[in-house]
């Protein structure tokens, strides 16, 4: 189990993740804000506490592997890497600028520290159910965690690769789905639901799953992947979050993809850096 | 790259695919990065053989082509070699986002075989018959794109694949071929073999179009008229030199492919003659129709594709020379 000490760091982490994912998306105007921070939390997990890796070797062959399938989700993995020392988080500021190595959707070809190309939904889920095969046939330990959205999940190829992946018991494969209710046209409930539930189905694939009731709660997060390390099986972490956790606006909002006017950017970005400032002062 | 010709237009007694298993079962011997991904169509292609000598290195993903794209993918990301066979309507169309993306813009090395090209699917009928599947490869930049035209040449382009780094895609004859090269001919990828010398017409073809090609320069010789034939089986990237030599001696050229015309070895020859050598040239294939059911002798008359076909395509190319 970790410390609550530590749990606390993490949740920092998270918020400073927070900040500079806002401030990425900031130097565009506009962007992708709800996905990218209702999975802070759990990036914040994976690259502070659980992840193997090495920013001065990022292709180093036994790392862990972390793919966002839910490819739009950049900015946030970019705030990550970047506070993890993959470069100075401050390079990403050039999100999608003429022959930035920063684009939306994330790009293994020109960020450093992403593993994968993902942006057209559902591939990157198939592609990491192929590196969990390549790495158990080279005899390497290493975990893969794929990132999923709930709106993403509306994709056949999801499917294909939950099947897959189960079919072959490739249990260093941990899914989270994030299951923050909302996707570009709306409600999943209204665009297209997913049934009994993305749980369920998961369940019916042949998979470990568990529902972490609050998916923006690293504490909670922390105990599911505890109990996802026992598991023969792949595991599901489904993800209950919030589109736009930690930022009131979008919050409200839920919006997939938003252009916030000049005030409503002031707000956030104030709102964020003063949570940081309290955090930090109750961590002293 | 050397050769010895058969063309004596008999069948093959092997199996074309045997060419292609025959290879892999070779290669993964001595080289434990290459794998085997099928989508339920391994039996088809003999691939169970694959299975046999190496469980380990075969993998069935079911009838889900994207996913097996997809995983392809991700097993090259980790360093290995994977080669993933469907019906080429299905390793094209249905798993096209995925090879363009994961494979291709990712730079991850997938070897895309892909079964019963044009109207070899004969009794598979208009839903299994690829005349497309070539021509979407095409689209992706870096793309290799073969159309190999017997054992002999399956078996030799196979061992070359292993060493491309990015994407390619090799159509693969399953059965009914004739055999045109003798056994230890060795290819190049995007080397095009200049199988006759003539002087009157090029003759551009892969894949089962270069035994009719054949067929076809016998009969225009009857006439007195001299072809050269240049097997094209590397589409992309496309051997323009080799072109470019004979379209200048002849003065024009017929293009004759198994194959959609306006997006496959007859459109990627005209680009490259219009751009630097622009001469007559026609089109043997599929002009714009879709696959159909039936032997594929019959099919061969249908689609225009048959040796006299051929002939008749290069007097008409003569003609225009002027």
């Amino acid at each position: 189990m970790i410390e609550d000490k530590r749990i606390r760091e993490l949740e920092l982490f998270a918020q400073e993740i927070r900040l500079e994912t806002l401030k990425i998306i900031h130097s565009r105007g506009n962007g992708h804000i709800g996905g990218s921070m209702s999975i802070a939390d759990a990036l914040a997990l994976l690259y502070g506490e659980i992840m193997h890796y090495d920013p001065k070797e990022p292709l180093m062959k036994d790392r862990d592997w972390c793919v966002l399938s839910k490819g739009h989700a950049g900015p946030a993995l970019y705030a990550t890497l970047g506070l993890s020392g993959y470069f100075p988080v401050n390079e990403a500021y050039t999100l999608n600028d003429f022959n930035t190595r920063f684009p939306s959707h994330t790009d293994h070809l020109i960020t450093k520290g992403v593993d994968l190309t993902t942006g057209s939904l559902g591939q990157g889920f198939s592609q990491a159910a192929g590196v969990a095969l390549g790495n158990r046939l080279q005899s390497i330990e290493s975990d893969v965690y794929v990132f999923i959205g709930d709106g993403e999940a509306d994709e056949g190829q999801i499917w294909e690769a939950a099947q897959f992946t189960a079919h072959y018991k490739l249990k260093h494969l941990i899914a989270l789905i994030d299951n923050n209710g909302r996707q570009l046209d709306g409600s999943c409930e209204e665009v297209m639901s997913h049934g009994k539930g993305l749980g369920a189905k998961f369940e019916a694939f042949g998979w470990n799953v568990i529902e972490v009731q609050d998916g923006n709660s690293i504490k909670e997060l922390a105990a599911a992947f505890e109990k996802a390390r026992s598991s023969e099986l792949p595991t599901a972490l489904i993800l209950h979050t919030i589109k736009g956790k930690g930022v009131s606006l979008m919050e409200k909002s839920g919006a997939h993809s938003a252009k916030p006017s000049a005030a409503e950017w002031e707000q956030m970005l104030k709102e964020a850096e003063e949570k940081l400032m309290t955090m930090k002062e109750q961590a002293l | 790259m050397s050769y010895t010709l058969i063309g004596n237009h008999q069948k093959d007694p092997r199996a074309n695919c045997d060419g292609y298993v025959d290879a892999m079962i070779e290669m993964m011997k001595d080289d434990k990065r290459i794998v085997h991904i099928d989508c339920d169509l391994a039996a088809c292609i003999n691939a169970t053989r694959i299975q046999k000598a190496y469980p380990e290195r075969f993998f069935n993903a079911g009838i889900a082509e994207a996913n097996a794209m997809g995983v392809a993918a991700g097993m090259a990301a980790t360093g290995m070699i994977p080669f993933m066979h469907s019906f080429g309507v299905f390793a094209g169309r249905r798993a096209f986002d995925q090879a363009f993306l994961a494979g291709g813009y990712s730079h991850w090395p997938i070897h895309v075989i892909g079964s019963d090209p044009g109207v070899t699917a004969a009794f598979n009928g208009a839903t299994h018959m690829p005349f497309e599947d070539a021509g979407l490869y095409l689209t992706i930049p870096d793309a290799v794109v073969i159309d190999s035209a017997d054992y002999v040449q399956t078996y030799a382009l196979t061992k070359k694949l292993v060493k491309q780094e990015g994407i390619t895609y090799m159509r693969l004859i399953r059965k009914d071929h004739k055999q045109v090269y003798g056994d230890g001919s060795d290819f190049e990828i995007g080397k095009g073999v200049l199988l006759k010398q003539g002087s009157d017409v090029t003759i551009v073809a892969s894949g089962i179009m270069v035994n009719n090609a054949l067929e076809a320069i016998e009969k225009l010789s009857l006439e007195g008229i001299s072809a050269s034939l240049i097997d094209m089986h590397t589409w992309k990237p496309l051997d323009e030199k080799l072109l470019l030599e004979q379209a200048q001696i002849t003065g024009c050229v017929v293009s004759a492919e198994n194959h959609l015309v306006n997006c496959g070895l007859g459109s990627m020859v005209a680009q490259c003659l219009s751009e630097k050598l622009p001469l007559p040239q026609e089109f043997i294939g599929n002009h714009s129709r879709y696959g159909k059911c039936g032997p594929q002798s019959d099919l061969e008359k249908d689609y225009g594709m048959t040796a006299e076909d051929i002939m008749e395509a290069a007097l008409r190319a003569i003609d225009r020379k002027g």
